[in-house]
Formats: C-alpha cells, structure tokens, sequence
C-alpha cells in the first residue's frame, strides 16, 4: 500500500510558512451573502491600487455568522489575526495598519491564533480565549474557515485521510469494533449506534453494497451540515470511504439539497481532487479497495431526509418512506444492503480514526459521546455554529456561547431539533445536552439546530408554524400523518385566530397520540412534537388564545386591536391613507381613531405611523 | 434559457437525455436537466422523457409533481426564493416575503407580468445566521430589512 507520509511532508514542508502576507477571506453560503464577494473585490482593487504583494485566498465559515463578513490576515513570522464584521470601507485602514505597518486594528480583530511559533501580538485574545470559542471544542469544525476547502493539499496536511490510511491496514470487522468502542451516534436525528448500523449492513448478505450520505439537511434552523460541507468537504469523503471498506461496499452516493449550490460545487471539486491523487476510485492507495461517489441532488421535499424516502429519491422516485422491516441495512438502495449515515456522522468517523477511538469515547458523557454541532439562531445575540462536548448544558451553549438574548430581552423558549422537536423554557435550560436527556423533556436532539425565541414569539404561532410546515411536508403516503398534520394545523388555525375551544386542546393531544403510533416514519411520529412541546409548557398561552381572545405576546394578527393614542397622534392622515379597509377616520391636524368594526387588523396603520401612535394590545 | 416556440425539441436536448439512459435512477437529474434548458417542464420534454428512459408517463408526471423544485408553467426571468425556516420566521421572514409581494405586485408562487420575476416557496435556505434571507437565483442575501429588499430588487437587471 503506498503511504501519504511522504507526500505529507513535503507539502507540510511547502505549507510551513509563507514568505509574504496572506489575505483570507471567509467564503461559505453566509459570508458570501454577508457580503465578502464585495470584500474580495474591493481588497483586489486596494491591493492593486497601492502595489502590495500579497496573497489572496478563500476559506469557509469560522462559524461566527454574527461577525460576518470575517477575514483573516497573515504576516510572515506573525500570528495571524481573524477579523470580523469587515465590509469593503474597512479594507483600506485593515491594509495600511495591518498589512503596511503590522499593526492589527484593535478594534476590528476578533482574535489572533497562536501557534507556538511566533510571538503573539498583545491586546489581542486567542481563539481559544475568545468570547465565543472559549466554551467550544472545535473537533469535526476545526478546519472549517482554517483551510481552503478547494484545496486538497490543505485536507492533507492537516492529516487529512490518515483514517483512512489506517483503516485500510486493518480488518473490516475490526474497523467496525472500533466504531462501536468509539460510542459514535448518529447526528441526524435519532441517535442510533453507528457501529451497530454498520454491523447490520457488513453482516447483510449481497453481491454489491452501497454507502449513502444524506445531506438533505432540510430541518429548518439547521445548517451544521451544510457548513462542513463548504468547509471540510473531504472530512466526509474520507468518512463514507471508511464506512465503504467496513461494510464492503464499492460505491456511494451523497445526497445533496439543491438549495446549497456551494456545498455541490466544493463536493465535486473534492471528488475530482480526491481521484487525481488516487485517494478515490480503483486500488485507492494500491490496496484492494475501490471505491467511488456519486453526487445526487435533491430536488426539494423534507421527507426525503427521511431514509427509505431518500433511497428513492436516488433510484429516481417519488420521494416516499418505505415499510420496514427489512431495513436499508439488508434491503437499502435497489434492494441492496446499504449503510446511510448523514455529514455530521462520516465527518466524525475521519476523525475517530485520526485521533482514536479511546481519545474519541473520552469526550461526552457515557451514553453520547464525542462533540455536537449546534447551529444558533433566532433571537440569540451571537448567531453562529458552536462545536461543544456532548452533556454540555443549554444555558452554557445559549448565555456563555451565544452571549444570552437580542436587546437584553426575556428568554422564552429554545427550539430544538427543528419540526420533529421541541420547545423547552427557561427551567430545562441546565439539562445536559445528549440523545436521552433531550427526549425525556419532550425534544430531541434532531440535527442540532437551536433556534432561541424571546417574550416576542407566541409559542402557539411557533406550533401552527411548524405543523404549516409539516402538512406541507407529509408526502400523502400514510393516512395518520397526511390527515394528522392536516387537522392538526387546522385546529391551530382556529386557535391562532381566536376561534379556538378548550375542547381543541384534547382534540390535538388526541391526534398527536394515533400519529406518535401509527404513522409509517419519522415525518408523521415526531410530527407533533412542536404542539406537545408547546402544550406541556406553555399551555397558559394556549388558553390565553382561547378563552380571553389574546395573544400576550402580540403576535397573532387576528386577536390584536389597534387603536390611536390621541396625545401622540398629530392628525398627519398617514395612517387612514395606508388603511386598505377605510377604517380609520380624522381631517387634517385633528385626532384619528379607528373603527374595531371594520379593522381587519392588518398593522399596516402602524408601519405608516411616524410618531408611535398608533397603539396595539 | 432556449426560447421554446415550436413543438419540437431541439436535438441537442433529445441528445442529453439519451445520455441519461446509460444511469440507474436518472429521471430526477433527467428533469432537472429539463428545467435549466427550458426554465421548466414542458409536457413535450416529459412525454419524450417518458419514451427514452422507458418509464410510464404518469410516473413522470408523479415524480415532476412531488418535488417542490419542478415546475410545470414558465417561470420568470429570476426566481425569488425567500426563506421561512424557523429562524427566519421569528426574525421577520414573513414581512420579507409581504414586502417582495408588495413590490412585484404578486403573490408568492406567480410570475410578475414582464416575467422578470417569480416567487417561489422554500422551506429553509440553511443560512439562519443572517436572519431574515432570501435567495435570488443562485445568490443568498441576508440581514434583510424592508429597505434592503427594495435596494435588491431595484438593483437586479
């Protein structure tokens, strides 16, 4: 077999230092709509302009969507110094001080990351002492926004497929123990045992197998997969690679959303990459192994992440959940045994083998191990990706990660898992974070996005939000869930707009139960979760809505009244004229009122309103 | 975009899909083809779909009505895809696709009269850091404001 060691070397050797100043700017999906396409212009066009010789590259995501557009900026023989919120006025004063006269710009400069080899500059924190990645363990993300992930020489010398070297020097079954040792779980939702998935499908008798990896990441609020993808594309080459010589598998297929144009692009990049340097294809590494990989793109249907639907998907059907037994494991893609597993998973796997199964069960508490990716979002102050040790509590991910809530406001609720989870208060905040704990409150773990709402989100909206979105969803296969979400929304519908009875309540606890049990996957059995979630714990704003009419955090449309405060309003006409139902009376310079009668409480008089005056309780 | 106004396919299309013939499982990526060469999917290029890949129409017509990505009428110049992901929705995303309505003058999933634009519906653009976001064909913006989606919309060609 032949060995990366020596190729290693000499691009460590030719990676080792730069002889002049490196410009890197962060280009995933975020950056890029934060602006840094116009940041990579105007530091072309200042670069040219003053005739400085540098260097200028392209990462992914660093993870903090907070501080994009991000940029990082390296001196020969100086630490380099990661910027955030820079936009094209900044560039020039980033270049003169910093580039010109090697002094970072205070104010701007996020963190420095020191290496050990070069003297730190002072006033600037490290990345492990910032803010924002003090509390993290960067393990699957710690080449994201670090490396090129156009560049494969870059993968290898951050000792990128060292797994693979190693597994391929071992027994299939012993990769497979390894795997089991190691506690890995599923990241896509339900938290199965990797290695046991595995097991079904190395044990399952069959002529050819298939690896597949489902990156149809459509839980709303989760983006974790998409950032590795952009990231650290090869990580989960290397992962599926490894599951394909465990299991005996020659060919594998990556599922991709169509929605994430860069994360397809980088992939294919990586393929044909990987294949020129035989790390993929026939005999990879002149051993016995071959393996190849397909890019599939998704064309649009949440079900499909689901993983029969999936299956079909990619043999070109409807995208509809199959019966099981038999599972995909013996009787996956065209009826062969087939192991599926999703980014955050095989990303995990290169890792395991890098650094050890040992290493590896020593992080997270017993029953999940290893690190989680969680996408923070919503009124959280710090939007972003935080890596964390399994068991991690809520409160330390959303207050001493995410920097607590938007304006200082109250907490309300954290949604967790996307439609198939939950919302937890205030008072489940210090559970730890792990498969059992989050479904023993009513969440689960889902993909991990974590979207944090504040007194100003109406947690039966965020119900009848998610069951809009799921009666979308349902494919129409299984009559529990199709009729389920069906009924389930309208019941909300009513509730939200203020024609909801107490009987409502029992009626959706009811259907949420026969769903839970009989729908045929995933979709439908976690489907409800949202309703019971909300209902368990803020039941009280359930029966504001439904007995006194109200929505308490002024939300729901149809249970609000307008009105006008006469000491503020100055008689302008602004808001009659914006009232698309004539609802508003006045004359010039005099007091307007609006007539509840005819109303239709659409707020388009408040958006008018330049003075405040306008009232809505 | 090829400007369809006679019945027949143009070769170069029928050349592409003879190609597909050669793969497992290729009506999906048959019918995404189909739609960046015709902006959507004709019923001609699914009937010839049908015959070459050797697969029942009404599975075609099945399959293209299933995923949210295929359509069946023209669409527009530029596909407006505004986000209502979870994080958008408590950021205001609903007011982002109310204010690109009231521009355009349509409704989420029609096209404007001089097919420049058409809204569609998507579920989550995944890029819930930058909350509220939309996607204009292939690009993302983010940290939307009523006013940031008039200054787009004006500056698209």
């Amino acid at each position: 077999m032949r060995s990366l060691k020596l190729l290693r070397n000499d691009l460590k050797e030719k990676y080792h230092s730069i002889s002049k100043p490196r410009i890197t700017i962060g280009m995933g999906t975020c950056g890029i709509a934060a602006g840094a396409d116009k940041v990579k212009d105007a530091l072309y066009h200042a670069v040219a302009e003053k005739g400085l010789d540098v260097d200028i590259e392209v990462t992914s995501c660093i993870g903090m969507c907070y501080k994009e557009v991000n940029v990082e900026v390296a001196l020969p023989d100086y630490p380099p110094v990661v910027y955030g919120d820079i936009t094209p006025a900044r560039v020039t004063r980033m270049l003169e001080e910093h580039v010109v006269g090697n002094t970072p710009v205070l104010e701007w400069a996020e963190f420095q990351l020191e290496n050990g080899k070069h003297t730190p500059y002072q006033d600037i924190s490290s990345m492990e002492s910032s803010d924002y990645y003090f509390h993290q363990t960067r393990e699957v993300t710690s080449r994201c926004g670090r490396i090129s992930p156009e560049n494969i020489e870059e993968y290898l010398i951050t000792d990128g497929y060292e797994g693979l070297e190693k597994v391929l020097m071992t027994q299939p079954q012993k990769v497979i123990d390894d795997i089991k040792a190691s506690g890995l779980r599923g990241r896509g939702g339900g938290g199965f045992p990797t290695g046991l998935k595995w097991q079904f499908a190395h044990d399952a008798e069959g002529d050819k197998k298939y690896i597949v990896c489902n990156a149809d990441e459509g839980d709303p609020g989760a983006f974790m997969d998409r950032s590795i993808l952009e990231g650290d594309p090869h990580a989960v080459l290397e992962g599926m690679m490894i599951a394909g010589y465990a299991i005996g598998a020659d060919e594998g297929y990556i599922y991709v959303r169509a929605e994430y144009p860069l994360a397809i692009k980088r992939l294919k990049r990586a393929i044909k990459q990987a294949k020129e340097y035989g790390l993929l294809g026939d005999h990879i590494l002149e051993s016995s192994f071959s393996f190849d990989i397909h890019i599939k793109v998704g064309a649009g249907a949440f079900v499909c992440g689901e993983e029969t639907a999936l299956l079909n998907s990619i043999e070109g059907k409807r995208g509809m959940p199959r019966l099981r037994p038999p599972f995909p494991a013996v009787k996956g893609l065209w009826g062969k045994p087939t192991n599926n597993n999703n980014v955050e998973t095989y990303a995990n796997v290169a890792l395991i083998f890098r650094k050890g199964t040992e290493w590896y069960a020593s992080i997270g508490t017993e029953n999940s191990k290893g690190t989680k990716v969680f996408s923070l979002t919503g009124k959280i102050a710090k939007t972003g990706l935080a890596e964390v040790p399994m068991g991690t509590t809520l409160r330390q991910i959303i207050y001493d990660i995410g920097g607590g809530i938007q304006e200082n406001k109250r907490f309300k609720a954290v949604q967790i898992g996307g439609p198939s989870g939950g919302c937890l208060p205030e008072d489940k905040l210090d559970i730890p974070v792990d498969y059992d704990s989050l479904i023993k409150v009513g969440a689960m773990m889902g993909s991990g996005g974590l979207v944090v709402m504040d007194e100003a989100t109406c947690m039966v909206d965020v119900a009848r939000y998610f069951l809009t979105f799921s009666q979308a969803e349902s494919c129409g296969k299984c009559t529990p869930c199709r009729e389920g979400t069906t009924r389930m929304l309208e019941i909300l519908n009513r509730i939200t707009s203020g024609e909801g009875e107490m009987e409502d309540i029992e009626r959706l606890e009811r259907l949420a139960r026969v769903m839970k049990t009989t729908s045929l996957c995933g979709l439908g059995q976690t489907a409800p979760n949202p309703v019971l979630s909300t209902l368990r714990y803020f039941k009280d704003e359930y029966i504001a809505h439904i007995k006194d009419k109200r929505c308490p955090s002024g939300v729901c449309n149809h249970l609000l009244t307008y009105s006008i405060d006469a000491e503020k309003c100055i008689g302008c006409t602004a808001c009659a004229k914006a009232c698309p139902v004539n609802a508003i009376t006045g004359t010039v310079k005099k007091t307007h009122e609006i007539n509840p009668e005819i109303c239709i409480t659409c707020g388009a008089c408040m958006e008018a309103c330049h003075f405040d005056a306008v009232i809505r309780v | 975009m090829t400007n369809r106004n006679s019945n027949h396919l143009d070769i170069k299309f029928k050349k592409m899909m003879e190609d597909y013939k050669e793969h497992k499982g290729s009506l999906i990526p048959a019918l995404q083809t189909t739609q960046e060469v015709y902006g959507y999917l004709p019923k001609e290029a699914m009937e010839y779909i049908s015959q070459v890949l050797e697969i029942p129409f009404s599975e075609v017509f099945g399959v293209a009505t299933f995923y949210a990505q295929f359509r069946l009428q023209p669409r527009g110049k530029h596909v407006i895809k505004v986000c209502s992901g979870t994080a958008c929705h408590v950021r205001g995303g609903p007011h982002i696709l109310k204010e690109v309505e009231k521009q355009l003058h349509i409704k989420s999933g029609e096209t404007t009269n001089d097919n420049k634009f058409s809204i569609e519906p998507v579920a989550c653009l995944g890029a819930c850091g930058l909350a509220p976001v939309m996607m204009i064909d292939e690009e993302t913006f983010g940290r939307l404001t009523k006013e940031r989606v008039h200054q787009i919309l004006d500056s698209i060609e």
